[in-house]
């Protein structure tokens, strides 16, 4: 009790100080917080992939499309329960900032993602018009979407204005699961570039693949990979995960990088907490001596700098973590190009092990000089 | 006798180089003296003091306090015989500046195994001997010099010591506080019975003592 109130006052005696330390390892921890933050916010659409659905394309790269007339091909492999087309199509609404994927998808697109939920009658309203579109609730939530809506997209791989109806919202079957995108029907896509572009019609991005089992992914993989070998257009089979997991990759460096200046930042605080900590404890070298000489062993010395490191670190910390979830809900919505961006529990446990580490760390070498003082040399130095 | 002191030598590195401080000293103070030690600066005299105090070693001879040769106990044994046997005043108050009066006078008593109502019996009976009785919540900023001074004296007394040692307890006080001190450690000596080793380079200071111990160049010069 009596070293827990003098750890107390000894750290808050220098209020400015203190106060300073405290606001840097908040906005570190917050920082940290925020940073570890993107990185999930990068895999999530990974996390939330299916390893039970293949994707097939083509196997040169994303940018070469596959021909249509592959689905019933792909549906004939053993294994296989379902085949849906889907083709990004990279539209702007309003404004290039307003950013959204959208997908020009077939109706057995849904029946593959039974974690979008919909209601029966708006799927039924979807299918019968043509130029129908269904938007993800967190869309629809951030643009203000609503059934009926005209959605108008500037078309960038399809050039001109595509006009839509907003036919449906669906939601999410779990928080997991990312809805800030837009569907529409694959033959509304094709009979237009029939039209417009005849060359480029009746090709599909990448076909998304149902496996009657998970476990037999592979094996289906390969066999559908094998269909269309020596083939114009081989294909490239894998599962969702890994198609999103190559994404992922694409960005591997930045993710690094990110990694990198994530811990950066915890060791700049450190270094800020290990001066602060050194410099309590060099201007009270006479008051350790004062307390050795009454009888104050080592141990308490040591217990006084570690406690007043661990009090401001645990402010710090606390008010960093506490200021995680409104500033990644600002950030998001500032932001918008994370459809999920949420402090995990895994990374506010990541918060309190590094706000844990810097007020050791910081406190380790002030410590042992305080229990190390020698009593005549430090009661020299109030003199 | 309560501190007995035999051939005892010390020295400091200074530079590489061993600088004597104190030189062949034999000394003995009976239990209830009032000793002043006096000489001019860098005579040793706060040395002496800081070894009978404990907390620095000799080089060599022996030194007794109270039955205990205390160069030869290891630093935890010496920690734990100073929180029981000695009680410090030091120039400069060497309060602890985050605690009041009250809480700095119970500092020693946390190291004896008291309960918490009978710390607080003590600290408030010794801080009403020094008559601070009505400054116990005070902070060791909101108070003189002098009742700064009659606080450390209150925490010298407070865990009842065998031996008061005070390095130059008026030095950094004004003529009247400084006479209100050394008046309060006559009283300690005379009513109480404590043992007071008081290092002092002022005449009128050492007056107040019932004998006098001068040292020059790390030499006992005189002792009466």
């Amino acid at each position: 009790m009596f070293l827990l109130k003098l750890v107390f006052r000894n750290a808050f005696r220098h209020r400015l100080r203190t106060l300073l330390t405290i606001t840097g390892l908040a906005i570190a921890v917050l920082a940290f917080g925020l940073l570890r933050t993107v990185v999930d916010a990068w895999y999530a659409g990974a996390a939330a992939a299916s390893s039970a659905r293949l994707v097939t394309r083509n196997a040169i790269s994303l940018a070469f499309f596959l021909p249509v007339s592959y689905e019933s091909r792909i549906r004939a492999v053993e294994g296989v329960t379902r085949v849906a087309r889907s083709t990004w199509f990279g539209g702007i609404y309003q404004e290039p900032k307003n950013f959204f994927p959208q997908f020009a998808v077939s109706p057995a697109y849904l029946d593959l993602y039974p974690e979008f939920v919909i209601p029966a009658e708006q799927r039924a309203a979807w299918t019968r018009d043509r130029k129908g579109a269904l938007v993800g609730r967190q869309l629809a939530d951030q643009f203000g979407f609503k059934v009926g809506d005209a959605l108008p997209i500037k078309g960038s791989i399809y050039p001109g204005t595509w006009e839509f109806v907003v036919r449906g919202i669906f939601d999410g079957a779990d928080s997991g699961t990312l809805t800030r995108h837009m569907l529409f029907h694959w033959d509304y896509l094709n009979e237009t570039l029939r039209k417009k572009t005849p060359r480029r019609a009746d090709f599909v991005g990448v076909f998304v693949v149902g496996v009657d089992q998970p476990d037999n992914a592979a094996a289906v993989s390969t066999r559908v990979d094998e269909v269309f070998r020596n083939s114009l257009a081989e294909t490239l089979t894998e599962t969702e995960q890994a198609f999103q997991l190559g994404f992922v990759a694409m960005s591997d460096q930045i993710i690094a990088a990110i990694r990198v200046v994530s811990y950066v930042v915890i060791v700049i605080i450190l270094a800020v907490m290990a001066n602060t900590m050194a410099m309590s404890a060099r201007e009270r070298t006479g008051e350790h001596a004062t307390l050795k000489a009454l009888g104050f062993g080592p141990g308490f010395l040591a217990a006084l700098i570690f406690g007043e490191s661990a009090a401001i670190a645990a402010v710090g910390a606390a008010i960093g973590i506490a200021a995680g979830a409104p500033v990644a809900a600002f950030f998001k919505q500032a932001a918008g190009i994370f459809p999920i961006f949420e402090i995990s529990p895994d990374t506010i446990a990541l918060q309190v092990a590094c706000a844990a580490v810097v007020a050791v760390a910081a406190a380790v070498v002030p410590a042992v000089q305080a229990a190390r003082v020698r009593i005549v040399e430090g009661l020299r130095s109030i003199a | 006798m309560l501190v007995e002191i035999r051939n005892l030598a010390k020295s400091y590195t200074r530079g590489g180089q061993a600088v004597p401080v104190l030189s062949d000293i034999t000394l003995d103070i009976e239990s209830g003296d009032f000793i002043a030690l006096m000489g001019p600066s860098g005579s040793g005299k706060t040395t002496l003091l800081n070894l009978i105090a404990g907390i620095d070693k000799p080089d060599s001879g022996t030194l007794r306090v109270d039955g205990v040769d205390i160069a030869a106990l290891s630093e935890a044994d010496l920690a734990d015989w100073r929180a029981v046997h000695v009680g410090f005043i030091f120039q400069f108050y060497n309060l602890m500046p985050v605690l009041t009066a009250y809480e700095n006078v119970e500092l020693p008593l946390m190291l004896a195994p008291l309960s918490r109502a009978e710390r607080r019996a003590r600290a408030e009976l010794v801080l009403s001997v020094v008559g601070l009785a009505d400054r116990m919540k005070h902070y060791p900023n909101e108070l003189s010099g002098g009742q700064q001074q009659r606080v450390a004296i209150a925490r010298a007394v407070v865990a009842d010591p065998t031996i008061i040692v005070a390095d130059e307890p008026t030095g950094d006080l004004d003529r009247v506080s400084a006479a209100d001190i050394l008046a309060m450690l006559q009283r300690l000596n005379r009513e109480l019975g404590k043992t007071i080793i008081m290092v002092t380079h002022d005449a009128n200071a050492a007056k107040a003592a019932r004998s006098l111990v001068h040292l020059e160049k790390g030499e006992l010069i005189v002792s009466s």
